[in-house]
């Protein structure tokens, strides 16, 4: 079984969110850079696949060259190779090109990625990977299983889940709790340099979505402390001064 | 022209985030000089249809397929593409949802639309540009999308938008599709749903339980305090994490992202990626017995005191209000 892992390179989840003095850009300064967290469930269930059944697990980024910490990470970690797609990743559907063109080269039965990323929070790239190869997309995935050449996944929805047998290939996004994320040891860190990553260059895609300028939620304005002993006060706030229940 | 709006229908009822869809469809209808039609795809009562009219939809177009009872991308994208045929929809709007988010990149590919979600404002519109806010930074932050194709797909964060409550009553026409097999791939063999919770994501009121809570046992004062207000209950990560409850009640930055009008967070310190999954609630209520807690900056009430103890005391007052 082949498995392309799509990984997102995303601010640490504790970064504080500022913005260059124009408020055009995501001021990058100090900030330390990850593996998608929702991707970390992608690769690491893939993983658990090709160890149980065979195969081969690829990553794929679409990063400049500041990316390939992350992507040694996921070698790391268990991944077999690696490609970059050496270009900007400016909207989901630049993504999806990238991803939909070297996933159609390499003809791989399962592509995973995480449900979102958690900077721009899309939802959108594992969709449109789909619809270009004209395979079907489940999202998102809290559970996924491959027999032979079908596939059982649960999948969320609101207020319950359901269950889904169907025929590779397909797409699916992956969130908790489909696995537990692993961390690299030692041994993987020492292969992972010698694993193959390669580069290779964007094929013209042309952005659909500018995003034009950032902000930040307005900050509260102070807490309105309410003595313990009189807990029940904070009800009445809430109805009377709130107006919320 | 026409904007278009997907209603999702859940137990024969519309879903509270496809009437802010609906309301949302209609200003941007209204905006452009058009009007905003509804589609909706499964069983539901024609009458559930057409209070659309009060959030502003003219028409609601009604595919009631017998083989899909529940969501299948396929055959939903095939429906949606022969309504955008049929009103020659320019703007479609969806909810930020598990259905909206799974249709809304195919459709943008079929289409060759711009798409933005998340969306948590009405579009700014001036000439040929349109711009929309959304949400970004998993609730840390917000951006200014323009979206430059001619075909625009906005799926709208859930509790972001106001539900409009108007006069009228829409219109509601019968339609078919010629489904096919190939269009049922990927449909469920079972639905499992929870029965009798209120949903997270749509909740008006959020209560919400940390480490503070010291153990399982301990959180019926949370399911206490939710039923006395008539709320949903949620998580931070630890307490997901340890097993003290299921991951879909997990919010913050990796678990779902919400915004009710009041969410109430006991026993929770306030970590920055749990605040960014719920920093867009109107109003944030803090009970912790640490008064350093960093939640209390992000706080509009605050109890400083132990959750054992105070939870109580807010349940016995909210059930003393409902009387």
């Amino acid at each position: 079984m082949k498995i392309l892992v799509c990984i997102s390179n995303v601010p640490d989840t504790t970064t504080k969110i500022s913005f260059t003095p124009d408020n055009s850009a995501f001021n990058t300064t100090g900030v330390q850079f990850v593996i998608n967290p929702y991707d970390e469930y992608a690769l690491t269930r893939a993983i658990e696949l090709k160890e149980a059944q065979g195969g081969s697990v690829t990553v794929i980024n679409v990063g400049e060259a500041d990316t390939e910490a992350n992507i040694r990470k996921a070698l790391a970690i268990g991944a077999d190779d690696a490609i970059r797609v050496n270009a900007k990743p400016t909207d989901a559907f630049f993504v999806a090109q990238q991803i939909a063109h070297y996933a159609q080269e390499g003809a791989y039965d399962l592509i995973l990625m995480g449900k979102e990323s958690v900077d721009y929070n899309g939802f959108e790239v594992h969709g449109m990977v789909a619809e270009l190869l004209g395979i079907t997309a489940i999202t998102p995935a809290i559970k996924l299983d491959v027999n032979g050449n079908t596939a059982t996944l649960e999948r969320e929805i609101e207020g319950g889940k359901e269950v889904i047998t169907m025929a590779l290939p397909l797409v699916a996004s992956c969130q908790q709790p489909m696995c537990e994320p692993r961390i690299p040891n030692m041994r993987g860190i020492m292969t992972a340099r010698t694993k193959p990553l390669k580069v290779v260059e964007p094929v013209s895609a042309e952005a659909k979505t500018k995003f034009e300028s950032y902000s930040l939620p307005e900050k509260k304005t102070g807490v309105k402390l309410i003595d313990p002993a009189n807990a029940g006060d904070l009800i009445r706030l809430l109805r009377n001064e709130a107006k919320v229940i | 022209m026409a904007v278009l709006v997907l209603i999702e229908i859940a137990d024969g009822l519309v879903r509270k985030s496809s009437l802010e869809t609906a309301s949302y469809g209609a200003q941007v209808a209204k905006a452009l000089g058009t009007e905003a039609i509804g589609l909706a795809i499964g069983e539901v009562p024609a009458a559930e249809l057409q209070s659309l009219g009060r959030q502003g939809l003219q028409k609601v177009y009604h595919n009631n397929e017998s083989r899909l009872p529940d969501f299948v991308p396929g055959a939903y994208i095939k429906i949606i593409l022969q309504t955008v045929q049929t009103v020659q929809a320019q703007v479609i709007i969806l909810s930020t949802s598990n259905i909206g988010t799974a249709v809304g990149s195919r459709l943008a590919i079929r289409l060759g639309a711009s798409l933005a979600t998340n969306v948590i404002a009405l579009p700014e519109i001036a000439g040929d540009t349109f711009k929309v806010k959304k949400s970004v930074f998993s609730g840390k932050a917000f951006a200014d999308v323009v979206l430059t194709a001619e075909t625009k797909i906005i799926a709208v964060k859930k509790n972001a938008v106001e539900i409009l409550e108007q006069e009228g009553s829409a219109e509601v026409e019968a339609i078919s599709a010629d489904i096919t097999d190939t269009d049922l791939i990927g449909a469920p063999q079972e639905t499992i749903r929870a029965t009798g919770e209120v949903l997270l994501t749509e909740a008006d009121v959020v209560v919400s339980g940390g480490r503070g809570l010291r153990g399982p046992e301990n959180w019926h004062l949370i399911e206490d305090l939710a039923k006395a207000l008539g709320a949903a209950t949620a998580c931070s990560k630890p307490v997901a994490d340890i097993g003290w409850r299921p991951h879909h009640e997990h919010v913050g930055q990796t678990g779902i992202t919400i915004s009710p009008n009041l969410y109430i967070a006991a026993g929770i310190s306030g970590a920055i990626q749990h605040l960014a999954g719920v920093n867009s609630s109107k109003v944030i209520v803090v009970i912790n017995k640490d008064p350093e807690a960093p939640f209390f900056k992000a706080a509009d009430y605050g109890i400083v005191g132990d959750v054992a103890e105070v939870l109580p005391k807010l349940t016995e007052a909210a059930k003393a209000l409902n009387q």
